[in-house]
């Protein structure tokens, strides 16, 4: 087999040093009771081509050639050709956790680098060196300002990422964390900030908004943070869309910001590996989860980066860790790292406005459900069968909303960005209108 | 006398931002096809940012050159093993990062309808199917992102069954040789933990544990072979013990990379485990991540599973949401998709006979290495070790050097190190897993690099307590890095 | 080395009680065993705290370690010095880096707290 480097002889020579006649004498100790007296059911090996054939067979079972304008949650953007240049070199592909600085600088300073993006992007002082993804980040972030404020409630905006809210619930039921969510004004389809006010009380820790919130809507953070801070809860704010981030505001009243970076050259996959990241105030360094990258000196007085308040983490302080997390998703956030520095200052900037741009002209022609300001997705009401007609001629369209809001089953959250070309949007309009 | 490196000269390089200069660009975008549209209108003009303060400025070329000069500090397995105990440092086959880019899969959007993502759901089945073969289980989910997530699963999973049986319990046994992740995930899903002192043989001591598992133990989390690389020859002892008194057998398959084809945790009375792609299943490090953390387990818990799960629906494969006893879900979407691919990619290329061979050759690794390196390095547990063995700084702290040491000393031999100070229950641990991917020239040099250090400790201990001598950075000082956190770059 | 009129917990803390107020640390040995100090976790001014109770720890690169409090009573002074100057521990354990002052709710000589000497020949056995 090709990955196994050892010829016959060699595994004969290394038997004898073993002192083992055989190889199955190796396992000669294990209880006759636990081993596996047959071969696996499983098919032969098979060889670099066929692999390659099985798998173009299962992508040829899939959408190919569709022009898609879904968006809620996972997005559609040009990823950079250095990107994968950069990921599959060797040296960051097959390289392992930053352990041993000595011999790890290259994937430290990236880090380095990244948390520092981040913090630029967000107007917060310190971030992490990524989580799971965007939906992991929001309990973890929920867990922080529960450890941060002594307080055990948690209050989630309905129009944040319905499954981010399904995982927060599983995370929260059995930590003693009361997670409670308030609407969205069926207008405007952003906070309702009424029924936030009604119920937030002094044992709230953390308020969770997401700013463009599902259906697209740019919420207020101010007002939140406001509301929030007042009662003494911190405010925590999810964004989804990376992109929005080079043309809006970044939440700098917020505690605590976690979001998804999956726009910044992050294949679509299926739904994974992404990265998330949460990044935070100064204040709150040491209830961060998850690994740090700090800056310091080697012996010769060389800046050089290493891992950092690791006594936060689980291999140190076990049961009372911030967290329970080991990976991060360093190759992932690596790609978002190189899409931050080619796009850089200008090009997040443009293309944002690019994104701008495509998703009001689609949204201009169409009849919106909501009135606020929307970045690249909205939502619209949809005639029966409209995605049908859609897919004949080779196109995705909006998710429709049935499945996680029921008040808004006859509605679809379309997404546009720099990749939707204007003749697919003229035919979605003409279908949704 | 090093012979496997020779120090070279590498490019320095500074932070990205401090190459960055106000107008360089690496980008070009089409020109826009429709109106451009004011952000100040269509946002309200208190939600426009001014600019992204910092952002990097930098040409194409710059970027390739920052990267690529960072890449060379890095050693990885490209270039030499990793004797990184219960990491599996295996070699990442490049026919993975072929396969998991194929359009069709890498643009798949999870939203997609069902019709239009059938090759997706089929290699996912395909992967439970076989995943569900290998460990003896009978349902297997892909959800959870990496091991500690697929810890938190499998003891939610837990939880729901012993719920519905009328009493969730309140603790979880531990092994006070375990990774830090399995008690920091019983603390995460509610319970209190309860350190389980290992036997003299550093397995599971089957009294202790029968005088530990009472009406409030819910579970006992055991890795097998434990983390000395030793098997748990009492493994279905333990599991009759708990199952006899109401409480779960977990199993963190952390090494798996000794058992597959060989014995199946599924036959030998584990109820429910986690498995990681990454460390088995040869999918990337990636410098700490991704990784995919799926959860096998037997048919008593299959209705608490993550939702959705997938399902035969005529000729099709589809999502079943309607699970009304299921935990719910740990992660939005699916699962880590694309190191599904490549973890399947990796079943089909070894096949079944092929996994059992790889299996076969990780052991003789580790058991070749043991033999060469027993006289230099104290063993404390004689008892047979698996896929990888650890040893003990004994002898060599007499002489005021300790397994960091050697371990940094190693560096300047061309390896990685191997795990240092871990498990706890070895005082000053050196825990080496080989994997099988490397062949006989690696590994003689790896103990030729071993024994060597020992001579060197004996002749001169402070030469190797300062070491390393031949990389970019010497050691760094990590106490101020702590002290002083500094975690992003600023301008001056 | 170790003051003569402190008194000593099995946990490697020391005591020093002036009337009702008890100043508390961490020992010379302690401090040895954790190497440099990174960072020190303690509780608020007016938080009770229990003898035999974790009330805050202390941080080293690579361990943490609780800090178990000797004494029962409520926190009135907390030295700020050490949130700058962890470092403070590794080098006057016995004085500058002392943790926290407690107003004493219960005797200072309870059960379980060794003389100078006692702890000295305790760490002696602990090697």
């Amino acid at each position: 087999m090709r990955y196994l480097p050892k010829s016959d002889s060699e595994r004969r020579a290394m038997l004898d040093a073993c002192g083992a006649a055989t190889a199955d004498e190796l396992f000669s100790h294990l209880p006759e009771t636990v081993r596996l007296n047959r071969p696996l059911n499983l098919a032969p090996g098979i060889s670099e081509y066929e692999i390659v054939r099985y798998f173009r067979d299962r992508a040829a079972e899939c959408a190919n050639g569709y022009a898609s304008f879904l968006g809620a949650g996972v997005y559609n953007h040009f990823r950079p050709v250095l990107v994968d240049t950069v990921v599959s070199r060797g040296e960051f592909l097959t390289s392992y956790t930053p352990y041993q600085a000595e011999i790890s600088q290259g994937t430290l300073t990236t880090i380095f680098e990244f948390q520092t993006m981040i913090c630029q992007l967000t107007g917060m002082d310190v971030a992490n060196a990524s989580m799971y993804d965007g939906s992991t980040a929001v309990p973890e972030a929920a867990m922080m300002a529960v450890r941060a404020t002594g307080k055990g409630r948690v209050l989630v905006a309905k129009s944040v990422h319905p499954e981010y809210r399904e995982v927060l619930a599983t995370y929260a039921k059995y930590q003693g964390m009361p997670v409670a969510e308030f609407g969205y004004n069926a207008e405007t389809g952003a906070l309702d900030v009424e029924d936030l006010e009604r119920q937030i009380d002094g044992l709230t820790a953390a308020v969770i908004i997401q700013t463009p919130n599902f259906f697209g809507i740019v919420e207020s953070v101010k007002t939140a943070a406001e509301i929030a801070h007042r009662k003494g809860a911190l405010l925590v704010v999810l964004f989804t869309e990376a992109v929005s981030l080079g043309i809006l505001e970044p939440p700098a009243d917020a505690d605590i910001v976690a979001g998804e970076l999956q726009s910044f050259a992050i294949p679509p996959s299926y739904g994974g590996p992404y990265a998330g990241i949460i990044a935070t105030k100064e204040k709150l360094i040491r209830q961060v989860p998850g690994r740090l990258v700090g800056q310091t000196t080697d012996s010769r007085g060389n800046r050089a980066f290493c891992l950092t308040l690791a006594t936060r983490e689980q291999h140190i302080r076990r049961e009372k860790a911030t967290s329970n997390i080991c990976t991060n998703q360093a190759l992932i956030a690596l790609m978002a790292t190189v899409y931050m520095t080619v796009y850089g200052k200008q090009g997040l900037r443009e293309l944002a406005e690019q994104n701008l741009a495509k998703a009001h002209y689609l949204g201009s022609k169409l009849s919106r459900r909501f009135t606020g300001n929307y970045f690249n997705e909205f939502v619209v009401r949809a005639p029966e069968g409209a995605n049908k007609t859609l897919l004949k001629k080779k196109i995705v369209g909006g998710l429709p909303l049935g499945r996680f809001y029921p008040e808004l089953a006859d509605c679809q959250l379309l997404c546009a960005t720099e990749m939707s070309r204007r003749a697919d949007m003229d035919t979605v309009a003409e279908v949704l209108a | 006398m090093i012979k496997k490196v020779t120090p070279h000269i590498s490019q320095n390089e500074a932070l990205i931002f401090e190459r960055s200069s106000p107008g360089k660009k690496a980008y070009q975008l089409p020109e826009l096809d429709v109106p451009p549209v004011d952000p100040a209108d269509a946002l309200g003009a208190c939600n426009v940012r001014r600019e992204i303060e910092g952002f990097p400025e930098v040409s194409e070329v710059e970027a390739i050159r920052h990267f690529t000069r960072l890449s060379t500090w890095n050693y990885a397995i490209d270039y030499g093993m990793y004797p990184l105990g219960s990491c599996t440092m295996k070699y990442n086959p490049r026919i993975n990062e072929v396969v998991a880019r194929t359009e069709g899969l890498a643009w798949a959007h999870p939203y997609q309808p069902e019709a239009l993502a059938q090759g997706c759901l089929g290699i996912m089945a395909a992967l439970e199917a076989a995943l569900a073969e290998i460990t003896g289980m009978d349902a297997v989910t892909l959800q959870p992102a990496a091991g500690a997530h697929g810890e938190l699963t499998g003891i939610l999973l837990i939880r729901a069954l012993l719920e519905k049986r009328g009493n969730a319990r309140k603790k979880i046994l531990i092994p006070d040789s375990a990774h830090g992740t399995n008690p920091a995930t019983a603390a995460i899903a509610g319970y209190a933990v309860e350190n389980i002192k290992s036997s003299d043989t550093g397995g599971v001591d089957l009294a202790a544990l029968e005088q530990l598992v009472d009406k409030d133990v819910a579970a006992l989390m055991v890795t097998n072979p434990n983390t000395l690389g030793v098997f748990e020859n009492n493994i279905a002892a333990v599991s009759e013990i708990l199952h006899r008194k109401g409480a779960m057998l977990y199993m963190d398959g952390a090494n798996m990379n000794a058992l597959v084809g060989i014995a199946r945790p599924g036959d030998f009375g584990v109820d429910v485990m986690h498995l990681n792609l990454h460390k088995t299943f040869s999918t990337p490090h990636g410098g700490g991540g991704p990784g995919a953390g799926p959860v096998a387990v037997k048919k008593v818990l299959e209705p608490f599973l993550p939702t959705p799960r997938l399902k035969r629906s005529g000729k099709k494969w589809a999502f079943d949401y309607k699970r009304p006893r299921s935990i719910g879900r740990v992660k939005a979407y699916y699962g880590n998709f694309g190191v599904l691919v490549r973890a399947l990619a990796y079943i089909l290329a070894h096949g079944g006979p092929g996994l059992r061979n790889a299996t076969v050759d990780a052991v003789l690794n580790a058991v070749y290495i043991r033999k060469a390196l027993e006289p230099y390095f104290d063993l404390p547990y004689s008892s047979p070790n698996m896929h990888e063995v650890v040893f003990s700084d004994d002898r060599q702290s007499k002489l005021g050097v300790r397994t960091g040491d050697i371990a940094k000393r190693l560096i300047d031999y061309g390896f990685h190190p191997y795990t240092v100070s871990f498990p706890l229950i070895v005082h000053g641990a050196l825990m080496i897993e080989p994997t099988e991917t490397e062949g006989k020239l690696e590994l003689d040099q790896f103990i030729d690099a071993m024994i060597s250090i020992a001579k060197e400790i004996e002749t001169d201990p402070e030469m190797v307590k300062n070491a390393p001598y031949s990389t970019r950075t010497s050691r760094v000082d990590e106490t101020t890095a702590a002290r002083k956190p500094v975690l992003r770059w600023k301008p001056a | 080395m170790y003051p003569e009129n402190f008194r000593y917990t099995k946990e490697h803390e020391w005591v020093h009680a002036q009337g009702d107020v008890a100043t508390v640390g961490i020992t010379d040995h302690a401090q040895s065993e954790l190497g440099d100090i990174v960072y020190v976790d303690l509780p608020k001014v007016g938080a009770k705290v229990e003898a035999g109770k974790s009330l805050g720890s202390v941080e080293s690169v690579k361990a943490v370690s609780d800090i178990y409090s000797p004494v029962s009573g409520e926190v009135t002074e907390i030295n700020d010095t050490l949130a700058t100057a962890p470092e403070k521990l590794n080098t006057d354990p016995h004085g500058d880096a002392w943790l926290v002052k407690v107003k004493l709710s219960g005797p200072a000589e309870g059960t379980g707290l060794m003389t100078a000497a006692e702890y000295q020949a305790y760490i002696g056995a602990e090697k």
